[in-house]
């Protein structure tokens, strides 16, 4: 027990934890858009590894984190193009065009891959780190929390910004009405297919740069599939949060700290089986969903199309 | 008096139907004008154009002088249109000053001391009184309608549009829109209120159109209606409202002069002479049921029906209605009492049981417990014999029989739908509640039940439904009509019931007095 208390095994589980969380926590705030806003995301998952691999290509051949923080997002915003066009403009099923992008994004980004790569996976240099002044000198928790990616303290200010627009702005009015009483909107004057085009190119460029940081800044390498279900994780943080981003952020941590238990418990030299560890986030999310599951809230037009002067 | 907006023989068709033909109308400034037509007469087409939700085909629209097109909701408002739907377009979740704040520009923050500045103006116009951080979840649907007059006025709009507003409504919220709309005639603003009830349109609008399939059958300028007494402005806007010539014109109108008496609203089953020294084909004793969540529970209900008698409820919505209709349906146990129908005993005998005696009820939920919305008329009409024969034998289906029987019905009840495969959902509440009758009231009923028959009906519709019951009982049937109309119970009915708190307070015979005796049973101040 004595070993869970070291300096370095908290420092690593804090260190993880945030690595891990924060493409859950991007994927999760972009889920959390579009649902407000009446549209099931089920393809948040392709999304997320379109990101990685366009974020992971470009930085690759640039160098630089945030050319590849940007092609992640507009890697993204390609995939939630196609949800755009087919479930948004044409009123098809978003969740058959959702598995699809999902299905989809894992075959294109492992052929593109392997035609580019073959069986060989290149490495990127280490991300660069922003130390934060005086927080970085408190003890485990400087080195924890405050020694990260810049995009990391980007996101924190993301999720006060978005608490923000939800609640005070027109256009956060605007989603929660697509979301709740899309015919509302519309006799209001606000087009509402234009409302949901905007929340779901949001949802793809979050969960698009939430890939590229996995890739680039977690992993550091490109390997198929690498997302491993962080987007159904995020459409769960999002259906969990009640439409607040905070809620959102302290799901994506505890997600992130029962995926960082792996490499943590190695790090502090306890010996468990592997398999049970990584067993662990899953766990999580049935434990999380049985105890907080009954209350989800979720808009009542989720997932139906919006046809004017259809009842 | 100035013309706000006008429409120039507008046409729109639909796949199959001409929703609107050639409709040509004016609409002036400090006017109440009211478009009175039967359901399907192309009401809420004429509203969908006017708030930009869909396109004429033909014609023009006209505003202030000008032709415009119309083409979004948000060019509607553009032009100072403003339109209240007859379904509540408010989004729940929000307060009632977030939801008149929709639509602001989307990169700008919500101004809200200017909101609620506008907010207070428009409470003082229309005379409402209701808190603005209220979610709009926790209003009566008066007061929703209220905040969407609000909306619908929010940028001074001219031409207001009201469709069906007081369906909803309770009568203090018909009498709040009342006076709403007075105020905003005063204040000169155009206001098209659309409805099928006649009195409405008496009562609130200063000249009436009336649409019939269509067209407008005729229009009665205010002068000519301030001159009219009621009867008279009945029956001219009842024989426009279903193409009634007056006499002598178009030839011989006996068939039609016979609906006309119908619509008017004479006599249709006139207190038959009941045999009450023979057995009664239904008692009930001191029947209880065991209370639930929502709905009032039955307590020592006792009353004997006879054949061909109709038997009325009276009572305010929810003191124990529903449980009476499903206990005699035999949806709902019977805790304690007892239930004969002729000499068998059925207190515990289940639907299948009661329906095979000759037990029918007509629920209050059509389109819910009446009906499957995506099974075709013909397959609705056989709903409660699912499995049984002749329709089914040794579980094979027998569409021919099935569909030849629902042909029938739809000849003889005058079901007017497209075809016996078309899906019940399809139709309108009147032929979906002709589907249900023609179900209940067929040739081996001997009770029916029938909740709330006219519920939600237009007036024709409404007319059509009483003049079956009074046929039902003409050949013997013994029905029991639960209504909270009372007008209507006192039409048809032989005796009245009331139930009051889930007791039936006292049955009185319908005679002259009956109407008196049964209001102060209604609101428990006497007992018989």
């Amino acid at each position: 027990m004595q070993a869970l208390l070291t300096e370095s095994f908290l420092v690593s589980l804090l260190f993880g934890a945030v690595t891990a969380g924060l493409p859950l926590l991007l994927a999760g705030l972009g889920e959390q858009i579009s649902e407000k806003a009446g549209v099931l995301n089920i393809g948040l998952e392709g999304m997320m590894l379109v990101g990685a691999y366009t974020g992971f290509v470009a930085t690759y051949h640039t160098g630089s984190f945030w050319l590849g923080f940007l092609a992640g997002g507009a890697g993204g915003m390609s995939a939630a193009l196609i949800v755009l066009l087919l479930c948004i403009r044409r009123g098809l099923n978003q969740i058959v065009i959702g598995i699809s992008i999902t299905l989809g994004a894992e075959g294109l980004t492992s052929l593109l891959h392997f035609v580019q790569f073959s069986r060989s996976y290149p490495r990127l240099a280490a991300a660069p780190v922003v130390v934060l002044p005086a927080l970085g000198d408190i003890p485990i928790l400087g080195k924890g929390l405050f020694s990260h990616s810049p995009l990391v303290y980007l996101t924190v200010i993301l999720v006060a910004t978005l608490t923000w627009v939800f609640r005070s702005t027109y256009f956060g009015l605007s989603l929660e009405a697509a979301g709740n009483t899309p015919a509302a909107l519309d006799a209001a004057g606000v087009d509402v297919v234009r409302t949901r085009s905007c929340a779901v190119m949001c949802t793809g460029f979050l969960a698009g740069l939430g890939g590229a940081y996995m890739a680039n800044v977690g992993a550091g390498i490109f390997v198929p599939f690498i997302t491993s279900g962080a987007g159904v994780i995020g459409i769960v943080l999002a259906m969990l949060a009640r439409g607040r981003p905070l809620m959102v952020m302290i799901g994506a941590a505890l997600f992130g700290a029962s995926l960082a238990m792996t490499t943590a418990l190695q790090v502090a030299g306890i010996d468990i089986p592997t398999d049970v560890v990584q067993m662990l986030p899953f766990a999580v999310v049935m434990a999380v969903l049985v105890l907080f599951g009954r209350h989800s809230m979720l808009p009542p037009a989720l997932g139906t199309p919006y046809v004017r002067g259809e009842r | 008096m100035s013309i706000v907006a006008a429409l120039s023989k507008v046409t729109k068709r639909y796949p199959g139907t001409v929703a609107l033909d050639a409709v040509s109308l004016e609409f002036r400034a400090g006017e109440v004008h009211v478009l009175l037509g039967e359901n399907g007469a192309g009401k809420s087409t004429l509203v969908s154009l006017l708030a930009g939700m869909q396109q004429p085909d033909e014609g023009a629209i006209l505003v202030g002088g000008q032709t415009v097109r119309i083409d979004s909701p948000r060019r509607s408002m553009d032009l100072g249109i403003g339109a209240v739907f007859q379904r509540v377009l408010l989004v729940p979740s929000l307060t009632v000053i977030e939801n008149l704040m929709l639509g602001g520009s989307w990169l700008r923050r919500l101004a809200r001391e200017p909101a609620l500045r506008r907010f207070g103006e428009l409470a003082q116009l229309l005379g409402t009184h209701i808190d603005p951080d209220a979610p709009v979840s926790g209003l009566s649907l008066g007061e929703q309608q209220q905040v969407e007059i609000m909306r619908a006025l929010w940028r001074d709009e001219k031409l207001l549009l009201l469709d069906e507003p007081t369906s909803m409504l309770t009568s203090h919220g018909v009498a709040d829109l009342g006076r709403s709309m007075r105020r905003l005639r005063d204040q000169g603003v155009a206001l098209i209120l659309i409805t099928h009830k006649l009195l409405e349109a008496f009562e609130f609008g200063d000249r009436i159109s009336v649409l019939r399939l269509g067209c407008v059958a005729g229009e009665i300028a205010p002068q000519r209606l301030q001159a009219m007494s009621e009867a008279q402005r009945t029956e001219t806007i009842i024989r426009m409202m279903f193409g009634i010539g007056v006499g002598g014109e178009g030839g011989p109108a006996d068939g039609h002069e016979a609906e006309l008496a119908i619509l008017l609203g004479h006599k249709i089953h006139g207190p038959a002479i009941i045999d009450r020294a023979r057995p009664p084909v239904l008692s009930v004793r001191e029947a209880s049921t065991a209370a639930d969540y929502t709905e009032t529970p039955l307590h020592e209900v006792s009353f004997d029906l006879w054949p061909g008698e109709v038997l009325g409820i009276a009572g305010v919505d929810g003191n124990g209605q529903k449980h009476l209709a499903e206990m005699l349906a035999g949806q709902r146990g019977v805790r304690s009492g007892l239930l004969r129908l002729g000499d068998a005993d059925i207190t515990h005998g289940h639907v299948p049981e009661r329906r095979q005696r000759g037990v029918r009820y007509v629920t209050d939920d059509r389109l819910g417990e009446g009906t499957v919305g995506k099974f075709p008329v013909a397959t609705n009409l056989v709903l409660k014999e699912v499995g049984a024969s002749p329709w089914w034998r040794h579980g094979f289906t027998n569409w021919d029989l099935i569909h030849r029987h629902a042909r029938e019905q739809i000849k003889s009840n005058d079901i007017r739908t497209p075809s016996e495969l078309t899906p019940v959902n399809h139709l309108s509440g009147g032929n979906v509640q002709k589907v249900l009758l023609a179900r209940e009231l067929d040739a081996h009923a001997a009770v029916a039940i029938l909740n709330k028959p006219t519920y939600g009906l237009d007036l024709h519709n409404q007319r059509l439904a009483l003049d079956r019951i009074g046929a039902a009982a003409a050949r013997g049937v013994a029905l029991i009509v639960i209504s909270t109309d009372l007008d209507e119970l006192i039409e048809i009915s032989d005796r009245i019931g009331v139930m009051f708190q889930g007791r039936l307070a006292g049955i009185v015979d319908n005679d002259d007095r009956a109407a008196d005796i049964i209001r102060r049973l209604m609101t428990g101040a006497a007992t018989v």
